[in-house]
């Protein structure tokens, strides 16, 4: 995304060139332009860029596509980290 | 407030057989924007049930998803009120939406128009297709400020778990009791976390590091820089308290400028792991530093 990176090499995105298909499903869903077709192949343009939402791996008709899809909020994962120890905050008014 | 509007199929304008469907979540601010935008215009609106929450943290969560679009499809009946097999989804849904099955499933299919509702009217009228802008994310100024009054509430709500111990702490010196140490202390955790929950997102892309608690640290440590600078002057303030009031801000900053990662669309999970793998001890250690200041200086210093 222009003018935003986050963390390098951490991202767990990853394509099967070798099972791709070619249907552009993949170009169409990423938000960030991670993916481009060559050759009638997906291609990843950038790793580094991927939010790991989760959406080409969702849409590939042939799982060409792998990662730990999720959402990148810490709140979130803190959240969650508390639950574990069955300590729950109040989050009524939250959109998320 | 309730910010639930009923799941559902909605008429805009006066839509017929062959008007397009649009698809969105039933978080009544998702709902208004959608009527807003397509306002006369004949539209279809199918609002799917995601419990009030938005589009792109129901697609994380699946309730946005082929299940509930499939079922909706189904209990409105779209096909036999439309005559096409197709609905129009915002992109940021396609976490949690899987074309090929909703064809197989509903026979209808899927079109991801846009990122923002805002290109919306003009993917209609280019005949349902997206330029390259309408497809790639951008996180602007204004985009960044639109949720900072959620952060700045979520901030204020530490205020009884945090600010207050912490200013009842501080307002001690030397074994007596100041309520203008405690007052301080609350305004100064005030400013620490407008500069995690404002400051820094206003600030983000001219800031150093990758990681938003290091920009957080830094935005934090040059307000309370600035407010040290403003206290040193009284000679009631000594050089221990300054120090305390450093650390304790720059860690305030940074823990909500971290919290900022849930708000910006492009951190990734992995990401913010590492973040917090690094960065909430670094936090637990400086923060511990400070209070053990504080709480010296509040007995005999």
């Amino acid at each position: 995304m222009k003018g935003f990176v986050y963390l390098p090499d951490v991202v767990t995105l990853e394509l099967d060139q070798e099972a791709c298909i070619g249907c552009g499903i993949c170009p169409a869903v990423c938000p960030h332009r991670i993916f481009e077709m060559r050759d009638s192949k997906a291609f990843i343009r950038n790793r580094d860029e991927c939010m790991e939402c989760g959406a080409c791996a969702l849409n590939c008709p042939v799982r060409a596509i792998r990662v730990d899809a999720g959402v990148g909020c810490a709140s979130g994962m803190i959240n969650t980290w508390l639950a574990g120890f069955n300590i729950r905050l109040r989050n009524d008014d939250s959109c998320c | 407030m309730s910010y639930i509007v009923p799941p559902g199929l909605y008429a805009i304008g006066e839509p017929e057989h062959d008007s397009p469907v649009v698809v969105t979540a039933n978080y009544k601010m998702s709902y208004d924007l959608v009527r807003r935008t397509m306002a006369g215009r004949d539209v279809w609106l199918l609002v799917l049930e995601t419990y009030g929450i938005n589009v792109w943290c129901a697609a994380g969560k699946g309730t946005f998803g082929t299940g509930e679009l499939v079922r909706r499809i189904e209990t409105t009946g779209l096909s036999r009120i439309v005559s096409h097999r197709r609905v129009i989804l915002p992109v940021m849904g396609a976490s949690g939406v899987k074309v090929i099955d909703v064809k197989q499933r509903a026979g209808f299919e899927v079109l991801f128009a846009t990122l923002r509702i805002d290109d919306l009217p003009e993917y209609l009228d280019n005949g349902m297709s997206a330029t390259r802008e309408m497809r790639e994310l951008t996180f602007s100024l204004s985009e960044r400020l639109v949720l900072a009054p959620v952060e700045i509430i979520g901030g204020m709500k530490s205020f009884p778990l945090a600010g207050l111990p912490l200013a009842l702490l501080a307002a001690f010196s030397s074994g007596s009791f100041s309520i203008n140490r405690f007052a301080v202390a609350l305004i100064l955790y005030l400013i620490a976390v407008l500069s995690g929950t404002l400051l820094t997102p206003l600030l983000l892309p001219l800031l150093p590091g990758r990681m938003f608690a290091v920009k957080g640290a830094v935005t934090g440590c040059a307000c309370s820089l600035a407010c040290a600078v403003i206290l040193g002057r009284s000679p009631a303030v000594g050089p221990v308290d300054l120090a305390a009031v450093i650390l304790m801000m720059t860690v305030v900053s940074s823990f909500y400028a971290m919290n900022y990662t849930g708000s910006t669309p492009f951190t990734s999970p992995s990401g913010v792991r590492r973040e917090m793998q690094l960065a909430l001890p670094a936090m637990a250690v400086t923060g511990g530093i400070a209070i053990i200041l504080l709480a010296a200086r509040a007995v005999f210093l």
